[in-house]
């Protein structure tokens, strides 16, 4: 995590905000899951999607802990956990399990987590947006992958060619988390378009691979 | 991970009346059979009737004043085929129009013409839902709980397959309510049966639940850690099971027995001996079929080599499937670290074999595939009603959206999304002066509306009149634990709403759900372009849309000669979105907005110009919109 991604973090209004309790009208802290008072589970704040897992923010996380904070949090605020409660709490809880199911969403995929910070800071991320590409190496780059594509006769060759995308996706992961190490959101921006389309690529070689195996299926029946 | 224990607490502690409420049970309501179970201190146990029969067949007989369900009503099968109900699950949640496509396959009535809401059997001098036909199954289940248990049992939890939709969800909640039981919660089938697995093995890790019945195919990964069951990935194929095997077999049997097309009641008496054969076949390593054709009793050996090579290439498909959650989960067979089997399908060996390649290891199979799915139910019951350590997180399994202009269909929450969930987007209106929103929720993975599944229809009223673009209408959908979906609407700049929970007017057939899922990844190409295509026609009429109502209100701006030129590249415009070339259509209204260019410049300057005289821009933007609304 970068020194001014600290600081963004700790300068968040929320971080120390209190608020009376629903049900007992004590004070609150603003991200408290229960209150202290008389117990009652409290309804989701305006909380940075990190904050809300307890991760620093960044983005190189620790997937693992990620992880291990949502599925603590989500055994705590599951509505599975509040089914022979109130209705009022029931409604509560499941808010607060909708909010940690976006939260941990965002930030266990490397792109979205990389939108997300992105617009953190206040840029519009290109990658959220299905908007016209202006890099003509990457566009140079996608013509031809596409034409490989649709070229491939075997699964084999298909293969190769998930491979090589996918060596490129991690590559560009690297990239990305290097970029952000350094703050340079005008570069991070770009390497996670790139990303966005490799991504469309592998899906879409995914759908060629069954059209391949469909034709296969028919020539040996 | 001290804090999280701490906040663990409150939620989990039962509430002090907790014992006076009584217990809670697990049902399995199968298409075939059902079953009922109860845990104790994470111990399922099946609950049986007087002959120590856990599974009660899914069959419901209309002979008398009140129906009989199970072994005797399918015994009233022969005796009175019309008021006996079977596979009524095929139907939850299902509307008339999609009865239609069954029709001829259905051994029931359907009651009336009717166009709209759920379908209805007439059976006898009654007409019945399916919902009331699944809640005479309930009531019978519940009986024979109560019996086994000696007290009375009002809530229970209900597993549906991964693959019901919205629809069917809905109605088997209806169900059980109608049967006198609270839900407390809907599971999923595959996740029961990793949760009577997982609790038994007590093991963390990743698991593939493998679910084979008659008619469908369900393949679910889960990773299980900390207590907790995360459904990662769901998938299948509901037009594959156990049935067509039986196919295979009486198809093999009609070729080598030279007959070409028997009579329906043969055909029917063969592919009960196929099914006996196929069964034998799982320890005997070959059966002979005896079968009455065309009035001549015919003998037919099978060896297990040939029941094998027969349906190799379904058990493919199943593997096909396999791969595909692997690939949306992003993992390899290898991580899987134990394969889960159910269905009664499942039992066939050739299916253990190649399962048992594919994943390079032998599935677990020490539960009854056909008891496995309650016993897990059971345990889920027990964690809701006493607090116990695990958690069940599920899944929605196909995408949900909304229709766009053009009937494209703009995804709000993707399939494999965790739930509890709610998304909102934002939508704004086409026209200019429009007031009214129409709002059809599909459920689906494709492009189209037409290639999606309708879950219901409703509209957003009151939106002031403003220019095309101008309203931001919010739309949320919101999906509970139990997957079901109630989606809401606002237009942000006034505040008018409105609210509809998806009831259950129509339903999403399993078969076409699978369908749907196979079809989206191939043909997920085509329908971009299709897409794209309609979006430049969008685009095209947006614009003609507004240069009509400029030329309206401020056509006297320009020269005669200008207008001539405008109208000949609108022509040109809408002569391209006739035809199916979305670039032709780019390049006409590119032609078209240099042509207006001189045109929009002179409504500039003129809005400018009232403007200086003392009104703001957007008044002057605002009436302009009132004249073009007219």
């Amino acid at each position: 995590m970068s020194q001014s991604e600290h600081e963004r973090f700790n300068q968040s209004p929320e971080a120390g905000a209190v608020a009376p309790c629903w049900s007992c009208k004590q004070p609150v802290a603003a991200r408290a899951l229960f209150c202290h008072a008389c117990g009652a589970v409290q309804p989701p704040g305006q909380l940075d999607h990190f904050a809300r897992l307890g991760v620093a923010p960044g983005f190189d996380l620790d997937l693992g802990r990620l992880e291990k904070q949502y599925l603590g949090f989500q055994r705590a605020m599951h509505p599975d956990r509040f089914v022979i409660k109130t209705a009022k709490e029931r409604a509560i809880a499941e808010s607060q399990a909708v909010s940690m199911n976006e939260a941990y969403e965002t930030l266990k995929d490397p792109l979205r987590r990389a939108a997300y910070l992105l617009e953190r800071a206040g840029k519009t991320a290109a990658v959220d947006k299905d908007q016209t590409v202006h890099d003509p190496e990457l566009l140079m780059e996608a013509m031809e992958a596409r034409e490989k594509l649709s070229e491939v006769a075997s699964i084999d060759e298909l293969e190769k060619l998930q491979i090589e995308a996918g060596a490129k996706a991690i590559d560009l992961l690297s990239q990305l988390s290097k970029a952000f190490a350094a703050d340079d959101l005008e570069t991070a921006n770009r390497v996670a378009t790139r990303m966005k389309y490799w991504r469309k690529f592998l899906e879409e070689s995914r759908a060629r691979r069954i059209t391949l195996e469909d034709a296969d299926m028919e020539g040996g029946a | 991970m001290i804090t999280l224990l701490q906040i663990h607490e409150p939620g989990e502690t039962p509430a002090p009346h907790e014992e006076e409420r009584g217990i809670a049970i697990g049902i399995d309501l199968g298409t075939t059979n059902s079953v009922a179970a109860i845990a104790e201190q994470g111990k399922p146990e099946i609950l049986r009737d007087e002959h120590g029969d856990g599974l009660l067949p899914s069959i419901v007989a209309y002979t008398g004043a009140e129906p009989i369900v199970g072994r005797a009503a399918a015994e009233e099968l022969t005796r009175h085929p019309e008021l006996v109900v079977s596979s009524i699950k095929r139907l939850m949640g299902r509307g008339a129009a999609d009865i239609k496509s069954l029709s001829g396959t259905l051994p029931y009535e359907i009651h009336g013409d009717q166009q709209v809401g759920m379908v209805r059997l007439k059976v006898g001098n009654r007409v019945l839902s399916p919902v009331q036909v699944s809640a005479d199954i309930l009531r019978a289940i519940k009986t024979r709980a109560e019996a086994a248990l000696g007290q009375p049992v009002e809530r229970a939890v209900v597993t549906v397959p991964a693959y019901f939709d919205d629809a069917a969800r809905a109605a088997t909640k209806d169900a059980a309510k109608l049967a006198g039981l609270e839900v407390l919660r809907l599971v999923n089938e595959p996740t029961a049966a990793a949760l009577a697995y997982g609790l038994d093995h007590g093991a963390e890790g990743l698991y593939a639940v493998y679910d084979l019945g008659g008619g469908t195919f369900d393949i679910s990964l889960l990773r299980l850690q900390q207590g907790v069951f995360q459904v990662l990935s769901t998938g299948g194929d509901a037009a594959l099971g156990g049935d067509d095997f039986d196919h295979a077999i009486a198809e093999y049997v009609l070729r080598e027995a030279g007959v070409q097309s028997p009579s329906l009641t043969d055909a029917k008496t063969l592919l009960v001996a196929s099914r006996r054969s196929k069964e034998a076949l799982t320890s005997a390593p070959t059966v002979e079929l005896t079968f009455h054709i065309n009035g001549r009793d015919l003998r037919q050996s099978i060896d297990l080599a040939k029941f094998e090579s027969l349906i190799e290439a379904m058990v493919a498909r199943t593997l096909r499937a396999c791969r595909q959650v692997l690939e949306d989960a992003e993992v390899t067979a290898a991580e899987v670290k134990g394969v889960v089997l159910v269905g009664g399908s499942t039992r066939v060996p050739l299916v253990r074999r190649m399962v048992a390649k594919f994943f390079g290891r032998e599935p677990l199979s020490d539960i009854n595939p056909d008891e496995v799915v309650a016993a897990g139910a059971a345990l889920q019951a027990e964690a809701l009603t006493r607090g116990g350590d695990t958690l069940l997180l599920d899944v929605i399994p196909l995408s949900l959206g909304i229709e766009t202009v053009g009937g494209i269909v703009e995804k709000v929450i993707d399939r494999n999304t965790a739930i509890p969930v709610a998304k909102a987007q934002e939508f704004t209106t086409y026209q200019d002066g429009q007031t009214g929103m129409q709002i059809h929720i599909v459920q689906g993975e494709r492009e189209t509306v037409d290639a999606c599944r309708s879950l219901g229809r409703f509209e957003l009223t009151g939106i002031p009149p403003m220019a095309a673009g101008a309203a931001r209408i919010r739309i949320t959908f919101a999906v509970d634990a139990d997957g079901l979906l109630t989606v809401s609407a606002q237009e942000k700049t006034t505040g008018v709403r409105a609210e509809i929970a998806v009831k259950p007017s129509y339903g999403l057939d399993e078969d076409e759900m699978a369908d749907m899922l196979r079809d989206s990844l191939t043909h997920a190409r085509a329908d971009m372009e299709k897409r794209l295509l309609i979006e430049a026609r969008v685009e095209a009429e947006r614009m003609l849309l507004a240069l009509d109502a400029a030329l309206k209100s401020d056509g006297d701006l320009i020269a005669p000669s200008e207008r001539a030129g405008i109208d000949a590249a609108s022509g040109k415009v809408r002569a391209a979105m006739a035809g199916e070339d979305r670039d032709r259509i780019g390049a006409a209204v590119e032609t078209l907005e240099k042509a207006s260019h001189p045109f929009a410049q002179a409504r500039m300057d003129r809005a400018m110009e009232s403007a200086l005289k003392g009104h703001s821009l957007d008044e002057v933007e605002a009436s302009m919109a009132t004249d073009r609304a007219e």
